[in-house]
């Protein structure tokens, strides 16, 4: 009988599954037990009520309404706000340099290829924390001081606190704007549809590239232009120490950047070299024999192949500089890590809410990061008939 | 099996017992007994403040808060050089002693309530009295904090520092960018590098960390403090009797100097002195030491290895170091400063 | 000199580099903007450098300071590890190339046998060696550092992750759905937070869940968090290499009577493992990368240690210095590795 069940799969299955839930819900609960213990021995408060209290804490760098006198819980926000806009910008970024790079290791000509490969392998090698302390301190020494800013059209000034540009006295106008942003860019996906319907019926192309530049660039110009003319700006006057009003791009901001970027681009021109070498030459000769131009062989043909290799480690150097944006910690820009798991946890200690705040926001963000990959993934993948 | 788990229980009563007969009079102190054990006290300090707690480049501290870990380990071992260093940054000095891994903080760490309420950690008296200013370029021409208006200020994480200077400013209507850096030292190389018009701390640590700016005399450290910062030994809730030993070894420190006893006298003074205060100092009389569960030469030890808290302050920042700085607030009340003693009693 | 052979190589250069107006024009730009960028450094670092001398004073400005890596050399190399004591680290690692080279030209037998007992033997001698005990001084690990110190923590964070990489794949791939989804949940979790984090939450949380008097040392909590992430980076790459095999060769092993363990032990992971290894070499290169974030809780690697030396009044302003050594040494060991890691692709999985 024993034998008979020792010897039955399903049971022997259900025999070490029970096992290892038991022994893994011991286990937190002896974590849970122990830390529990020590908190209360430590006399160290718990709880998310701290979250309430006002922070009072000045950050250089805000994109959210976060000031000094507001809540903790409006600082976390202030944090993840930065994290996604520096690490958006560096994934945009990221993508076009190593596009490029991974282009020009691929070029005939030995020099371009044998510097952009130089390039990759002094990249890889080294730790990013040096390329963040580089661009920091690089960026700084080569930048003017602030007597000595560079001025553009009295409006713009560049040095090394940063560039200033004017900034709307009332913000509501630009909401307007950004929602008429959105309708171009909705507008611009309708005649892509509508192009390429066009086309599978009629074989016509249509002037989609013409048209998605008029939408997509046109009339959000415009949008901007007519916000700015119905509000007042705050222009930036040199003062005493430096300029005043006006709305900062910081240091931190272009140094964690260029850092991410440039990093970045080394992994993601290696993903682009092996995923256009993954085109065997046969695809690329019967087009060629089609009567196919360059330019179209390489839109039509092996990019759109290339792309189904190069999208999985995409998403992971995607979902890399997501994570990596936590070194700005290092240079001060005020990033979630900083602010939050910096700052915020000096002030009330509690080190255990706030560490699991700021990992779920990385493990939140990544998620999104993932979901929105695969959805463009299952898009563009191979349809087999 | 039966027969030898009593004998286990009973041995172990017998130690209960035991344990319970020589200690009758004292509470348990797991810290003190850890230290024993150990043979070493475990003292978080600052990463580096030079006159405060520094490591040369055999990796060998120095400084005041250093100084008072070092007679803490003479008090409570007799051996001022059993005493480890665990640097911590800004950020880590909590965790660190709320965990247990280290005995005590002496570190530059600000008294402030917030802290003593919800932390979970209490302040065993005033070894210095801070007080917040700035360092600026010469070239600035500021001299005051209310010249900063406009200014960017680099300031570390975390410190009261930080909030200190934002309230400030607020409060006065005056606009200054603050940046703030998860190390001292990474927002001293961002000031050196010219990122900020301004670097934040307090008076004595400003003039230590002068020395790491690439031309100290191009920056001078303004005179008026916009805060009171009184900073001392930080211990975690819990252990009532070792937070007593704390205490009573800065009190002794600074008692020693106002009963003039030095390190250099300390021998003849045990042995002649007739003030009784003195004498109960040193072990002479009574047996004070051994109410704490120390010996009773506890405070002759400290003072025979480190001195009393005025030979330290002259060795580390004062006109024995190259910090140069005043007594000022931390002369005695009987000279114009703030440190004041209770009597040993 | 063979004349015919310059003329050629000559040729060879310019058929590179100036075949066609537009190479030449892209030859020209890029050379520009080489020199552009290298001439200042290679001026400062070498021509202008100083390299001989004490102190601060005798270096010459508008230079390198040499002097100042000279002075360091033994901080940066072991931290604060008493110099009496030096010895043992250099003989540990010495035992680790003596354990380790002869696996290249050893076979069979010998090459499993030397493996697996440098593989057993190695990590505890090293623990023993450098931290004293049973006769040896005692050294702690706070007077660990530099580089000796950034390499111990990449070796041992690796014998977490290989081993704990390795069950997780297997887990990734198992039957028992409790098995699966734990084992997804666990990398995908490590995968999904930044390591500076992780390495604050081992430093703090570590000592919290641990009974009251069981302390975990510093160092071994760091190594603890950075093992438990590239354990998940490391179950990815021992999954491809599992999802590389043909379905077959486990169906074989199942239909010769092997139950589980044997299949995976002697047929399916010996395979997978031949076809991962240069995702894990990359893998590791990441790891000894991320050793540099230890610094955030005072743990002095060799970046700490050459910031750390950045503080020193005696010698203000060694900031180029400092960075431009220790980087170079981090470029060399990944770059070396990632070239071992290279040949191990081109040379491809052995055929059976």
């Amino acid at each position: 009988m024993l034998r008979r069940l020792y010897y039955d799969a399903r049971v022997r299955d259900l025999f070490w599954q029970i096992a290892i839930s038991v022994g893994l819900v011991a286990l937190t609960i002896f974590f849970v037990r122990n830390a529990s213990q020590n908190m209360v021995n430590a006399g160290i408060a718990s709880g998310f009520d701290f979250l309430w209290r006002s922070s009072g804490i000045d950050v250089p760098f805000v994109l959210t309404s976060y000031t000094a006198s507001d809540s903790i819980w409006a600082l976390f926000w202030a944090g993840v706000a930065n994290t996604v806009f520096v690490s958006v910008i560096a994934m945009v970024l990221a993508t076009i340099m190593g596009f490029l790079i991974g282009l020009a290791r691929l070029s005939s000509h030995w020099l371009l290829s044998t510097a952009a490969g130089a390039y990759v392998e002094f990249v890889r090698n080294i730790p990013l924390l040096f390329f963040v302390l580089f661009w920091y301190f690089g960026v700084i020494a080569a930048l003017p001081q602030p007597r000595d800013s560079l001025g553009f059209f009295s409006a713009i000034f560049l040095n090394n606190r940063g560039l200033t540009v004017p900034s709307p006295l009332d913000g509501s106008v630009f909401r307007w704007a950004l929602l008429a942003i959105l309708l171009a860019f909705a507008a611009q996906w309708l005649v892509a549809r509508w192009a390429a319907a066009r086309k599978a019926r009629t074989g016509q192309d249509a002037p989609v590239i013409a048209a998605g530049l008029m939408l997509c660039l046109a009339v959000p110009l415009l949008a901007l232009v007519i916000a700015a003319r119905a509000t007042g700006w705050d222009m930036p006057q040199p003062g005493r120490f430096n300029l005043r009003g006006g709305f900062v791009i910081i240091p931190e901001f272009v140094a964690l950047l260029a850092a991410l970027v440039t990093y970045t681009a080394g992994f993601v021109a290696e993903i682009v070299r092996g995923g256009i070498a993954s085109v065997v030459k046969g695809q690329r000769e019967a087009a060629a024999s089609l009567g196919l131009r360059p330019g179209q062989i390489l839109r039509f043909v092996v990019v759109p192949q290339a792309l189904r290799v190069m999208i999985p480690p995409m998403t992971s150097q995607y979902l890399n500089v997501l994570k990596n944006s936590s070194f700005g910690a290092a240079i001060a820009y005020p990033d979630v890590v900083s602010l939050f798991m910096g700052s915020a946890l000096n002030n009330t200690g509690q080190a255990i809410e706030i560490i699991a705040m700021t990992l779920a926001v990385y493990l939140f963000f990544g998620l999104i990061v993932s979901a929105l990959m695969n959805w463009y993934n299952a898009r563009i993948a191979l349809v087999t008939r | 099996m039966i027969n030898r788990i009593s004998t286990t229980a009973v041995a172990a009563f017998a130690m209960l017992g035991a344990g319970a007969a020589t200690a009758q009079t004292l509470v348990p102190s797991p810290t003190l007994d850890a230290i024993r054990t150990r043979g070493s006290l475990e003292c978080g300090v600052h990463v580096g403040v030079p006159g405060f707690s520094f490591p040369n480049d055999k990796g060998e501290w120095s400084g005041l808060d250093v100084d008072f870990c070092r007679a803490l380990a003479a008090a409570v071992l007799g051996d001022a050089n059993k005493v480890k260093f665990t640097p911590t940054t800004v950020q880590q000095r909590w965790p660190v002693l709320q965990s247990g891994q280290v005995d005590l903080l002496s570190r530059n760490t600000t008294i402030t309530f917030s802290r003593n309420a919800s932390l979970g950690v209490n302040f065993q008296g005033i070894n210095f009295y801070e007080g917040q200013t700035f360092i600026v370029r010469k070239a600035s021409k500021a001299t005051a904090a209310k010249d900063l208006d406009g200014a960017s200020v680099c300031v570390a994480a975390g410190s009261t520092e930080e909030k200190n200077a934002a309230d400030w400013f607020r409060e006065r209507n005056l606009k200054v960018t603050i940046t703030n850096f998860q190390k001292n030292d990474d927002a001293i190389a961002a000031y050196d590098a010219g990122r900020c018009d301004a670097y934040t701390a307090g008076v004595g640590a400003l003039a230590g960390q002068r020395a790491k700016l690439k031309t100290p005399g191009d920056h001078i450290i303004m005179a008026e403090p916009i805060s009171n910062d009184p900073q001392g030994p930080v211990t975690r809730y819990g252990d009532e009797r070792w937070q007593a030993v704390v205490r009573w070894v800065l009190n002794g420190m600074i008692a020693a100097e106002a009963l003039g006893v030095t390190s250099k006298n300390v021998d003849d003074m045990r042995a002649n002195s007739k003030n009784a205060e003195v004498r109960r100092l040193l072990g002479a009389e009574g047996n004070f030491g051994a109410m704490l569960g120390l010996s009773n030469d506890w405070m002759f030890n400290a003072i025979k290895a480190v001195g009393n808290y005025g030979e330290s302050f002259e060795r580390t920042v004062g006109s024995g170091s190259t910090l140069k700085l005043e007594r000022g607030q931390n002369a005695l009340w009987t000279k114009g400063g703030l440190l004041f003693t209770p009597p040993f009693q | 000199m063979n004349p015919q052979v310059r003329l050629s190589s000559l040729a060879l250069w310019r058929s590179r580099l100036f075949s066609t107006p537009l190479d030449s024009a892209i030859s020209l730009v890029v050379l520009a903007a080489l020199v552009w960028a290298f001439a200042p450094l290679v001026r400062w670092a070498l021509i202008n450098a100083t390299w001989a001398g004490e102190t601060r004073a005798d270096c010459a400005p508008g230079g390198a300071c040499w002097v100042f890596i000279k002075a360091r050399f033994g901080q940066f190399m072991y931290g604060f590890y008493p110099a009496a004591e030096r010895w043992r680290p250099n003989l540990f690692l010495g035992l680790v190339v003596a354990g380790i080279v002869p696996l290249f030209w050893l076979h069979g037998r010998a090459r499993l046998a030397l493996g697996l007992a440098a593989l057993l033997a190695l990590p505890v001698l090293g623990v023993w060696l450098l931290g004293g005990g049973l006769g040896l001084r005692p050294i702690e690990t706070r007077d660990w550092g530099g580089l000796m110190l950034t390499l111990f923590i990449a070796v041992y964070a690796g014998l977490i992750a290989v081993p704990l990489g390795i069950l997780l794949a297997l887990g990734r791939q198992s039957r028992l759905p409790l098995v699966r989804t734990l084992s997804v949940v666990f990398i995908e979790f490590w995968r999904g937070v930044p390591i500076i984090a992780v390495i604050f939450l081992a430093s703090l949380l570590l000592p919290l869940i641990m009974p009251a008097g069981v302390g975990v040392d510093r160092l071994a909590r760091a190594v603890i968090g950075l093992g438990l992430v590239i354990a998940a980076y490391m179950a990815e790459a021992v999954r491809g290499g599992l999802q590389a095999l043909p379905k077959g060769q486990g169906e074989a092993a199942s239909a010769l009577g092997l139950g589980y363990w044997q299949t995976t032990g002697l047929i399916t992971l010996p395979q997978a493992l031949r076809i991962s290894l240069p995702a894990m070499t990359n893998e590791f290169i990441a790891l000894i990368k991320n050793t540099t974030l230890v610094l955030v809780v005072s743990i002095l690697d060799l970046l700490g240690i050459a910031q750390g030396s950045l503080a020193d009044p005696a010698w203000v302003g060694m900031n180029m210095e400092a960075y431009l050594f220790s980087g170079t040494i981090y470029w060399l060991i990944c770059f070396a590795l990632s070239r071992w890691s290279r040949s191990l692709e081109a040379g491809g999985p052995r055929s059976h």
